[in-house]
């Protein structure tokens, strides 16, 4: 195999290389967009010192999907199809944004039901998504039987979502005002069963990793990031309570009823990779707590709120009442209208903040909708973390910032 | 907005030009375009605010003046406070002064900013389109660049459409 040095040819470029590039000194090596460890199409643009990173230049947009965009032309409820697209290891997490945001904007309630089913959802989404993190993250460390073991959990919580929403992925259960239906049957039992199997196999991951010493080799002392480096770029998140800061918007600003739930925001203070992966892990428990308590105390009663103004009947009512009739076809022919005002709505992500900030010009549809996405944020610090370490390493950062990229590019 | 929240944005409207509202809850505060810089520092340093959380923007076409609204959403982590941050800018190709030597994140965020709305931003480091492609045409997320679709092609009329789909230019 033959390797060809990558060339500078656009002069925008040159001023981020050392200039120890220009003189071919130093090796600028492409990696990516179609490569396993960057974990999905990102690029990077490396200056190497033999196998030292001396620049890294991350190169995104090859997933961007003009999401922002398409969804401003559609009403506010059909928008939300768009967000499960965004980070599609985080579909609920994306739905219950951007519904609390179309909810703060046009002051509409949310029954108590749909309140606490969002918040199991949510925490079974963050622990499939978890999952996915570390399974991948420990096969870009060489441990391969790992990925297999968390992909196979996924998938339990996949089939839950499956059960309810009629997708595995793409779920847009969550709706401005509620849920899209109730639970089904069997959904309690499904979940109980879950969570009564999952602590042991948590167990089981971190008997595999958290004391191996090839798994410790690659993570300690590895991208280290203060917390005050991480404040002033925004890293949010895991990867910040990595760093010794306690930053958790579930605590912080509660939404969507948190201020009810026990738990708590696991820190470390080390800031390194192995920190970070420790913090990941301690969520797993963190979150089934939050899960079972939530199945404790689901209460009966709508699932959706009865704001016909903004939600539409149910089919039952069409036959019967002419109002219903009217309702159905204004809404979905038309939309609802929201005021001309703003809203900025952060929640807690899988990988930090993730805000959405939605903007309404009193028609039905959104204005503006943008999405501050955690990845996108958190990327930013790749290349101050993986500076004067081996390419080795910097497979081992990436992995651990936990990034995805149609939430990088959207 | 709560007390300590009410004296930042006193103390910010009076030394910046500034002008405060409020809705749902959440304090917004005009700033003007000359002023974006020095206020981003003080909020910084003297209130606080060490995250920037968000930077966005907003165009308002075809109203001109302001045309675009760039909004900054600022973190105080240990007081537990918002404060998004407007800046309006006027005409069609505005310029905005990058806040990047303060909040290092806002590289990206600025990027996106003239990537996405066409907003040339003053003192940047390294200012490249960062989500589409380098040579493509056009600012996407202004409000007269229209949206675009695919037109679908059938055997009779394969050709025809062939020619006339967009390509970035040469």
């Amino acid at each position: 195999m033959t390797i060809q040095q990558v060339e500078i040819t656009s002069d925008e470029l040159r001023h981020l290389v050392s200039s120890r590039a220009l003189e071919g000194e130093t090796m600028l090596l492409n990696m990516g967009p179609q490569h396993p460890s960057t974990h999905g199409v990102l690029r990077l643009l490396l200056e190497l010192d033999g196998e030292t990173v001396v620049n890294c230049i991350p190169d995104v947009g090859y997933l961007h999907t003009g999401i922002e965009k398409n969804i401003e032309a559609k009403t506010y409820e059909k928008a939300e199809t768009m967000t499960d697209r965004l980070d599609y290891l985080n579909t609920m997490g994306n739905n219950l944004a951007y519904c609390l945001a179309v909810e703060k904007l046009v002051d509409l309630d949310v029954p108590e039901r749909a309140r606490v089913i969002r918040v199991l959802f949510t925490e079974l989404q963050r622990i499939a998504s978890h999952l996915v993190w570390l399974g991948t993250h420990a096969l870009d460390l060489a441990a391969m039987s790992v990925f297999f073991y968390c992909f196979n959990q996924r998938e339990r919580i996949l089939d839950i979502m499956e059960m309810c929403s009629g997708q595995r992925m793409m779920t847009t259960y969550f709706r401005p005002g509620g849920l899209w239906r109730d639970v089904p049957a069997g959904f309690e039992e499904a979940v109980r069963a879950f969570i009564d199997d999952f602590p042991r196999r948590v167990d089981d991951y971190e008997g595999l990793l958290s004391k191996n010493p090839i798994f410790l080799d690659r993570t300690k002392n590895i991208g280290v990031m203060t917390a005050e480096e991480g404040v002033a770029w925004g890293i949010t998140g895991p990867s910040l309570r990595g760093s010794g800061l306690a930053y958790d918007l579930r605590k912080d600003e509660p939404y969507s009823g948190y201020e009810q739930y026990e738990f708590e925001v696991p820190v470390a203070k080390e800031g390194d990779v192995y920190a970070r992966y420790w913090v990941r892990m301690q969520e797993f428990r963190q979150s089934l707590r939050i899960v079972r308590q939530a199945l404790d105390r689901l209460p009966k009663g709508p699932f959706r709120s009865n704001n016909r103004k903004f939600v539409p009947p149910p089919r039952a009512e069409l036959g019967t009442s002419m109002e219903a009739v009217i309702h159905h076809f204004k809404l979905w022919t038309e939309g609802f209208p929201a005021p001309k005002a703003s809203v900025y709505v952060p929640v807690e992500s899988p990988r930090g903040e993730l805000g959405v900030f939605l903007e309404g010009d009193g028609g039905p549809k959104p204005y503006r909708c943008y999405w501050r996405t955690p990845s996108f944020v958190n990327l930013q610090i790749l290349p101050k973390l993986s500076k004067n370490h081996l390419v080795a390493d910097l497979v081992a950062i990436i992995g651990s910032i936990d990034i995805v990229l149609g939430d990088v590019d959207r | 907005m709560n007390s300590a929240l009410q004296t930042i944005v006193q103390d910010l409207e009076k030394n910046f030009a500034s002008k405060g509202s409020e809705f749902h809850g959440q304090a917004s505060l005009l700033v003007p375009p000359g002023q974006i810089v020095a206020a981003a520092g003080a909020l910084r340093d003297q209130h606080g605010f060490g995250m920037l959380a968000a930077l966005s923007a907003v165009d308002y076409w075809p109203q001109r003046q302001p045309r675009f609204h760039a909004v900054y959403q600022f973190k105080n982590i240990p007081q537990k406070l918002r404060l998004e941050v407007r800046v309006p800018l006027d005409g069609d190709e505005p310029e905005l002064a990058s806040i990047s030597e303060i909040f290092p994140n806002a590289n990206w965020h600025e990027r996106e900013l003239w990537d996405m709305f066409g907003l040339h931003i003053t003192n940047h480091p390294d200012l490249r389109r960062i989500l589409m492609p380098e040579d493509w045409a056009g600012h996407p997320l202004r409000k007269d660049y229209p949206l675009g679709y695919e037109e679908v092609q059938f055997t009779f009329n394969f050709a025809e459409i062939e020619q006339r789909k967009p390509r970035p230019k040469e």
